[in-house]
């Protein structure tokens, strides 16, 4: 088992995730992700914005930028263009990336950027204590959704897709091995890459939803139908909301790939190394 | 070696970035600024730079934030709307002291306003539109010559001093030619970079002078950068000791060096007894106005803050200390003139000649108030 000690910055322990709490899972793969392509510490930088899962970059023994809510991409683009030879990796969770950040999140996929996000989707605001997001499943409750969501979702991964992600993928927090392996071909991919991992937030969407704790709702993540895990919407989270129509299943793996021209600013041409 | 071109004050604002050093530009087109993205992308890529139009003004002040970490010279520029949505990072760049150029080339507001009416009604938001405390550095340059000597000097303080630095002119001097000469090179500030090991560094631990060094991602010191409230090893607090201390050098940094900072001009002043407070554009039809005073016998002459922010305080109490009356010409309702009375402290009578009608106040009118002021007197 890779030993991830080195990646953190020990002095700023404890950390402020709550017991339970799958980001700290995702943290340690990431950790092991870079462990295992070799990047050079001091040429790794990651970036992120507001919430539980941004502030997982403060831990990580890099160059982190804990920025403003939704904007880390922006934040990332100045970064990786003013200095090319660093590996950038944003790590943001649903709320910040999709709701808030969104417009960032869109263009800096249709740029195909040379940068990796990271997107935890918990389904719901941890930080500032449950409110709905935009990947709360209908139906299911949230501090200010206490009724149950009226608003429909979105899928992440279909939405970067669109917007020109040259790498998608979405792996569940509780395969760790998978999303190393995951987190390592987003990383090597040449231009920009998108990973949603399907995390938790026992504090409230699992109180508010009756889902269980950390491990109830982790152990639920695994649970598949032919290939196809159905967690988010359906099997634990939310069955007791009453639905006609069956939820989505949550398909994992790399979901796109592309080769496209990747986005260096406008700048003097530079022989390509690659 | 020096040479003389006849150019637009966005333009010369983009060869004085490039001067200082400035090699990052992200932005987002809005007028009466866009000029100012249009040249910077053509003198960028050969002076070894890059350009990105990103997708907002939000964005542009992240991007330019994110490059200045990476350890390039970054600028951006905007006008009303623009400004607005710039303020969330202006203040994350005070905050987390991140070196960086705005410039915002005033039109009118508010919200859409008159996008190519000059106007000087962002001159308070210059000052507090982020929110929290915070110091500020906003110079406000009065002609296109002027535009290329601030735009060098607003690089060379933000480096200095680990904060943004505003540069605020509006539309006539932003889209008016002037005969201008360039100089052959500039003297140009560089950030202090750490002298100690990486394992020894506190990125928010500072020098003397109250201003941290500090090192670019990539070259070996791997530290936080954060928005939130931070010790001195640049990770989040909040112990209050520790929040007001932060607090407290942050503000320090500026006002312990305004005599360093602060720049006025003061024209015919010596002997005066009736001065105009001008700024910007209406500087020069206050100049004219007080020529053309004299030459009817009226004691007038003008003060000119180049910096807004920090406010010239005592200049500005040193002429209410001679005059009979401070005449405060503004192209707004009534921004600045507040701070004069306030620097005046009642030393003199202090008298708003104020428009936001999208039109410039000119020499005449100017002059009005001077003789108006003057047959009254007698
Ligand atoms: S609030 Fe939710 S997402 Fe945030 S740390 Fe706690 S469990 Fe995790």
């Amino acid at each position: 088992m890779t030993d991830v000690k080195s990646y953190l910055r020990e002095w700023a322990m404890p950390h402020v995730l709550c017991p339970g709490c799958a980001h700290g899972i995702v943290l340690r793969s990431f950790l092991v992700a870079v462990d295992d392509l070799q990047l050079d510490q001091n040429k790794v930088a990651l970036v992120a914005g507001i919430g539980c899962s941004s502030r997982l970059v403060g831990y990580a023994d890099f160059c982190t930028l804990h920025g403003t809510h939704g904007r880390a991409p922006a934040f990332a683009t100045g970064l990786k263009l003013a200095r090319p030879e660093l590996s950038v990796v944003v790590v943001t969770g649903d709320g910040d990336g999709l709701a808030i950040g969104g417009n960032h999140l869109i263009h800096a996929a249709r740029r195909n950027i040379d940068i990796t996000v990271i997107l935890l989707n918990n389904s719901i605001y941890g930080m500032t204590g449950g409110q709905v997001a935009p990947t709360t499943p209908p139906g299911a409750f949230a501090s200010t959704a206490p009724g149950g969501n009226t608003e429909a979702s979105f899928d992440a991964c279909k939405l970067l897709i669109g917007a020109g992600a040259s790498f998608v993928a979405r792996v569940l927090a509780a395969t760790p091995i998978e999303m190393t392996k995951l987190m390592a071909d987003g990383m090597s991919h040449r231009g920009f890459s998108f990973i949603e991992v399907i995390s938790d937030c026992p504090e409230y969407f699992g109180r508010y939803n009756k889902a269980g704790g950390g491990a109830a709702m982790l152990t639920g993540l695994t649970l598949r139908d032919e290939g196809v895990a159905v967690p988010l919407a359906s099997k634990r989270f939310v069955n007791h909301v009453p639905s006609s129509a069956p939820p989505p299943g949550i398909t994992t793996g790399v979901l796109h790939r592309e080769d496209r021209p990747v986005f260096v600013g406008v700048r003097k041409a530079v022989d390509d190394e690659s | 070696m020096n040479r003389t071109e006849l150019i637009q004050g966005n333009e010369a604002c983009a060869l004085a970035a490039v001067a200082a050093g400035c090699r990052f530009f992200g932005g987002y087109p809005i007028t009466p600024s866009t000029g100012i993205a249009e040249q910077m992308v053509r003198l960028l890529p050969d002076a070894g730079g890059v350009f990105v139009q990103m997708e907002d003004e939000i964005a542009s002040m992240a991007a330019v934030i994110g490059a200045s970490l990476a350890g390039s010279k970054a600028m951006t520029a905007t006008s009303g709307p623009g400004f607005s949505l710039m303020q969330e990072h202006i203040g994350y760049a005070v905050m987390a002291e991140v070196p960086c150029v705005i410039v915002n080339v005033m039109r009118g507001g508010p919200s859409t306003g008159r996008p190519t009416a000059p106007s000087q009604g962002d001159v308070m938001q210059a000052r507090w539109g982020t929110h929290g405390d915070h110091p500020a550095v906003v110079l406000a340059p009065s002609s296109v010559g002027e535009v290329y000597e601030l735009t060098v000097r607003a690089f060379n303080l933000a480096e200095r001093f680990r904060t943004p630095v505003i540069v605020l002119y509006d539309e006539i001097i932003g889209h008016t030619r002037e005969s201008v000469v360039l100089p052959g090179s500039v003297d140009v500030v560089d950030r202090i970079k750490p002298d100690v090991e990486p394992e020894q560094f506190w990125p928010k631990a500072p020098a003397a002078n109250g201003v941290p060094p500090m090192p670019a991602f990539g070259d070996g010191y791997r530290f936080h950068v954060t928005g939130l409230t931070h010790d001195q090893r640049g990770f989040p607090t909040e112990d209050s000791a520790l929040t007001g201390a932060l607090m407290t050098r942050l503000n320090n940094k500026v006002d312990d060096h305004v005599d360093e900072i602060v720049q006025v001009e003061r024209f015919m002043l010596d002997d005066a007894d009736v001065a105009i407070f001008a700024y910007g554009i209406v500087g020069r039809s206050a100049r004219e106005a007080v020529q053309r005073a004299r030459t009817m016998g009226i004691k007038a002459g003008m003060i000119r803050p180049l910096t807004l922010w920090p406010f010239p305080d005592v200049q500005v109490a040193a002429v209410a200390e001679q005059v009979d009356a401070m005449i405060v010409a503004e192209m707004n309702l009534g921004q600045l003139i507040g701070e004069v009375q306030r620097a005046s402290g009642g030393r003199t009578e202090i008298v708003g000649h104020l428009r936001a009608d999208g039109e410039p106040i000119t020499p005449s009118q100017l002059l009005t108030e001077l003789t108006d002021r003057n047959e009254a007197a007698r």
